[in-house]
């Protein structure tokens, strides 16, 4: 005797199916003697289309993965919108002295945290220096991890576009902004707020996009 | 021995993307993460056989350095990453360690500054809901469909007289 | 010239496999035999060509040809011959050549060991290939050419990643590969079904041998990138659940589950849709793997250089191929129907159980590893999984998998008749049970629940697959290669279980800093430090410790880990030293200069590590051991579920 029974009892469901459509009701599911010659072709279309439509799914999701592959594995800081934290370091042309965020508060500030050790604060001098003459917010350096005497001499080659500097040498303020490479630069308001900070290298274009366009329209306006 | 070194002048006179150096294997990274080179004159490798004043402080220590990814590297955890920066977070949870913080507090603080990125396990909140909640579902659903496949399949048995070749022989060979 | 004559190879082997592929799919459709033979001429020429291509860049290695970019970015004057020819598959394009050389070798196989089947099936089979090998030589001629030229020449190539210079480089991606790419014959097959509209489940059987030697070879490729990064990353781990790592561990759990669901429909003819789409999904599963791999989108050690061009056309590839098979499925499949029946304790049962649960596992491993990708999606933050997620959620569905393995063993096909094993169970697990108390409570000392659980699992699976084949032996009747392959492929497994639950319970690591002369006491052994003195290597200068293990005040062995210094790239690895002592691996690592002659070291007690790389072995023999099976060999054309005259013996072999 030879039973027709539908495939739905024969195959297990692939994985990530959608329970909905597998719990359709089907009147040849109880097994048994009577054989349901030609069942219902829709519902059994609907399982065996299951598979490519999670896979398509799954091609969307890869497809939004490769538009934000640029993006992987940079942190996007968590500090954005919050309180910057407090912090109080030695300056690099005095130690005796100190400098930090009590002496900031209610203005504007840039924060940009950089090393002799570092190519890309290299790469970026001369973009602070443009900005350093253009715009009258102070750019406060923070030197992380390095030698002082270093400092100075590069600062002395490639040209100083910072208000003032300061040294971070065990490091941890940089950890407390949740730093962890350089350079990175930092946009400060008056409230004490961190409103953006950039990773990476500092361009004239960043500058115009990202931070001439927080700043009020006053401030921004004197800058070229 | 010299720490981690920058990629050579001769790297980029062959106009090649500039390679960052890896704690693991087979890597180029983005163009974004080469402009964060670190290159420091005391490296701080992974290995750290600075001890805590107490062992309960010390087995803290070890399990909480093994939860964190290292920001800058490629899936590494804190305890195994050669990285500066990595060796500047585990100084932070040793000196908060010391200071009588929580591990708690010590996670809420790592995650303030880096974001949840710097966690391996994803928190327990509603929008991971759905990553912890999966397996459980579909072991759930795999178990249901599973017995009622066999219960429908068990109803044929009788009349199934299809006789089954197992391969192997009744006699000797 | 050589690299012109390689690039001129490349275009011809992708000419070649448009042509396999197109005689192979319309030749047997339109019935025109002349296209069906000429399929097989297309193979040899394709793989000729793709042969003389791999040549080409290799004698291009061999011959420190730095005009081409390639063998530039990846060798130098100073690097041994050895590392020279592996640096071929050491970045993403020449990895690419391998994964169509291994594609064009699996091919020619098929093609001769296909000669006694149906010509057209055959024929199909070779042309789902030819579109796969057609796929990927688009892809590496249009973005990544590993034959470009640099004007002008560098005097000196950029050297391979120091951390590549090393033995496991010239085994595990060969070999891992070949596994990967392997599976794409069983998805071959099921296409070749398909495209025919076949209904019986005879290509189950012809299609077994294959899905086997793929999920071996994988095994195989899996352990040594395991056993690599063991002892070459510094740190002593063997598995992250690395996005990478998680990319061939998918294709494996899968495969793992379609060469048990193909055992089901060869044998009952159950389960024929269900096989079908394992079988696509288990080369999906390697698609996306590379894809994973090699467009940037996730966060690895081990990815190549990211390229969002080269993800996107990865990506195509993967709808194209993975959609077009699906698609298939959604039409052939509903014609697939079955009637054989079988009882809950049955041997389908358990099987069934064991496909649901490897690939809700699979399914998982999934989910985790695409969170990141899926979170961005959503528009959510950052989403970080890793070690601590898979853990649990890994083992959720494979544990209830390890004890159903030690119970099904005993079931009959479509009758259990489980009961008559009842005392058989209960014996295995009380021994088994003894056992792993034995040794955790006893050799280890130790308290963990899930270690006793792990090795408990692990005694209970030797114990029960031992039975029949032993049980045939003392009954004088034959014992089959398929048995014994099966056997030993789930004494490997349970071999691994245990390693894994020892290692990761009692693995000893400290952290020490030691000055000449002085020791540490690390777990039951006592580490101490002669000293540190520079040496040179081919490419590279080290400093070279020498360390002396001791235990109980006797000395075991005496391990030199070095730390490297390369020269041309300038890059900093760590040479461990290790020892196995009786399968426990003393393993040390050398970590800073603290001056004044003291060094920082990590040392590791790794118990019952040996097993950890035996126990995949024996999965692996296992796999070869039943492939070689004399039933495969003899291919009946014929149609309809396998019958045979009755046989008194116990139904139990898979």
């Amino acid at each position: 005797m030879n039973t027709n029974v539908d495939t739905h009892l024969g195959t297990p469901a692939p994985a990530g199916a959608d329970p909905s459509s597998r719990t359709e009701s089907h009147s040849s599911t109880t097994a048994g003697a009577d054989a349901n010659a030609s069942p219902d072709s829709k519902p059994s279309f609907n399982r065996f289309l299951i598979p490519i439509v999670t896979f398509a799914l799954i091609a969307v999701v890869l497809a939004v993965g490769i538009k934000h592959s640029g993006d992987v594995g940079v942190i996007h800081s968590p500090l954005i919108g919050k309180p910057a934290p407090a912090w109080n370091l030695p300056l690099l042309a005095d130690a005796s002295r100190m400098i930090g965020s009590k002496n900031l508060q209610g203005r504007w500030y840039v924060l940009n945290v950089w090393g002799t050790w570092c190519y890309a604060c290299r790469d970026e001098q001369p973009a602070l220096l443009a900005i350093a003459h253009s715009s009258p917010i102070p750019i406060i350096g923070v030197d992380w991890r390095d030698d002082d005497a270093q400092a100075r001499n590069w600062l002395a080659q490639l040209g100083d576009p910072y208000a003032t500097v300061a040294t971070d040498h065990d490091g941890h303020m940089a950890i407390d902004w949740g730093v962890y490479g350089a350079p990175e630069t930092f946009l400060v308001n008056p409230a004490g707020l961190v409103v953006f900070k950039q990773i990476g290298a500092m361009t004239p274009e960043v500058w115009r996009r990202e931070f001439l366009s927080r700043l009020p329209a006053e401030l921004a306006g004197r800058s070229s | 021995m010299r720490g981690l070194r920058a990629s050579s002048a001769r790297t980029r006179a062959l106009g090649l993307e500039a390679r960052r150096w890896p704690a693991r294997a087979w890597a180029a990274f983005t163009p974004l993460v080469v402009t964060l080179l670190l290159w420091s004159a005391a490296p701080a490798l992974a290995v750290d056989p600075a001890q805590m004043p107490n062992p309960q402080l010390e087995a803290r220590y070890v399990t909480l350095i093994h939860e964190f990814r290292c920001p800058v590297c490629q899936n590494e955890t804190l305890a195994d990453s050669n990285e500066d920066v990595a060796g500047e977070v585990r100084r932070q949870i040793r000196t908060m360690l010391l200071a009588g913080k929580s591990d708690d507090q010590i996670r809420d603080y790592l995650v303030s500054r880096y974001s949840e990125f710097i966690l391996f396990k994803p928190e327990y909140s509603l929008r991971n809901a759905w990553l912890w909640l999966l397996p459980v579902v579909l072991l759930a659903l795999g178990i249901i469909v599973a017995l009622r496949i066999i219960r429908a399949r068990a109803a044929l048995v009788d009349q199934d007289d299809q006789i089954v070749d197992t391969g192997e022989s009744a006699t000797r060979g | 010239m050589l690299p012109e004559l390689g690039h001129f190879a490349l275009i011809l082997a992708m000419l070649l496999a448009l042509l396999q592929a197109f005689f192979g799919i319309a030749g047997p459709a339109l019935g025109r035999d002349r296209w069906v033979s000429a399929t097989i001429s297309a193979v040899a020429g394709q793989f000729v060509m793709v042969a003389t291509a791999v040549g080409c860049l290799v004698l291009s290695f061999v011959n420190f040809d730095f005009s081409v970019r390639y063998v530039a970015e990846n060798s130098n004057t100073a690097l041994p011959l050895f590392y020279r020819i592996a640096a071929l598959w050491g970045a993403h394009e020449g990895s690419l050549l391998l994964w169509i050389l291994l594609l064009a070798c699996w091919t020619v196989a098929v093609a001769i060991g296909t000669t006694r089947l149906p010509p057209r099936f055959a024929a199909r089979v070779l042309g789902v290939l030819g579109f796969l090998s057609f796929g990927f030589l688009l892809f590496t001629l249009v973005t990544s050419n590993p034959f470009l030229r640099i004007e002008p020449p560098p005097a000196d190539g950029v050297d391979l990643n120091p951390l590549l210079q090393d033995p496991g480089l010239a085994t595990h991606p060969p070999v891992l590969y070949t596994g990967y790419v392997g599976l794409a014959v069983a998805f071959a097959f099921a296409g070749a079904a398909m495209l025919e509209g076949r209904t019986d489940p005879i290509w189950a059987r012809w299609t077994r041998p294959w899905a086997t030697a793929a999920w071996a070879f994988l095994t195989c490729g899996i352990t040594l990138g395991a056993r690599w990064s063991y002892y070459t990353l510094g740190w002593g781990g063997y598995w992250a659940w690395d996005p990478v790592e998680n990319a061939s561990f998918m294709p494996w759990l899968v495969a793992t589950a379609l060469i048990h669901s193909l055992a089901v429909t060869d044998k009952r003819g159950l389960f024929k849709s269900w096989t079908l789409l394992l079988a696509i999904v288990g080369f999906s599963m390697s698609l996306v793997g590379t894809f994973l791999v090699r467009s940037g989108v996730i966060v690895s050690v081990h990815s190549f250089a990211a390229d969002p061009t080269r993800g996107t056309a990865i990506l195509i590839f993967l709808c194209i191929a993975i959609g077009t098979a699906l698609a298939l499925y959604a039409w052939r499949a509903p014609t697939l129907r079955s009637t054989g029946g079988f009882e809950l304790t049955a041997r389908e049962s358990f099987l069934l159980f064991n496909n649901v649960l490897l690939v809700i596992a699979a399914a998982t491993v999934f989910g985790g590893t695409m969170a990141p990708l899926i979170a961005a999606t959503l528009g959510q933050g950052a989403l970080s999984v890793g070690a601590p997620y898979f853990r649990p959620t890994f083992l959720l569905p494979i544990l209830p998998l390890l004890a159903l393995l030690s119970i099904g063993i005993h079931a009959n096909w479509k009758r259990g008749r489980l009961a008559d094993s009842r005392r058989t169970l209960l014996a295995t697990l009380v021994l088994a049970c003894a056992f792993a108390l034995a040794v955790v409570l006893g050799a280890f000392a130790g308290r963990h629940v899930l270690s006793v659980v792990g090795v408990a699992l692990g005694a209970w699976i030797i114990l029960s697959s031992l039975v029949d084949p032993i049980d045939r032996w003392r009954r004088k009747l034959t014992v089959s290669r398929a048995l014994v392959g099966m056997t030993l492929a789930h004494v490997g497994l349970a071999v691994v279980v245990i390693a894994i639950s020892v290692v990761e319970s009692f693995t000893v690591e400290r952290d020490i800093a030691l000055g000449a002369g002085e020791s540490a006491r690390v777990g039951a052994y006592d580490f101490r430090l002669i000293g540190v003195h520079p040496v040179v290597g081919p490419n590279y200068s080290a400093e070279r410790g020498e360390v002396v293990v001791s235990r109980h005040g006797r000395v075991v062995t005496t391990l030199y880990p070095e730390k490297r210094e390369y020269w041309v790239r300038q890059q900093v690895g760590t040479a461990a030293g290790i020892k196995n002592e009786y399968g426990t691996d003393l393993f040390v690592a050398l970590g800073d200069d603290l001056g004044a002659g003291r060094w920082s070291l990590r040392a590791q007690i790794r118990p019952l590590i040996l097993l950890l790389w035996l126990g995949p072995a024996l999965m692996a023999l296992g796999g070869f051991c039943a492939l070689s099976d004399r039933r495969y060999g003899a291919a009946r054309a014929t149609a309809g579920a396998a019958e045979s005259a009755p046989s008194a013996a116990k139904e139990r072999t898979a």
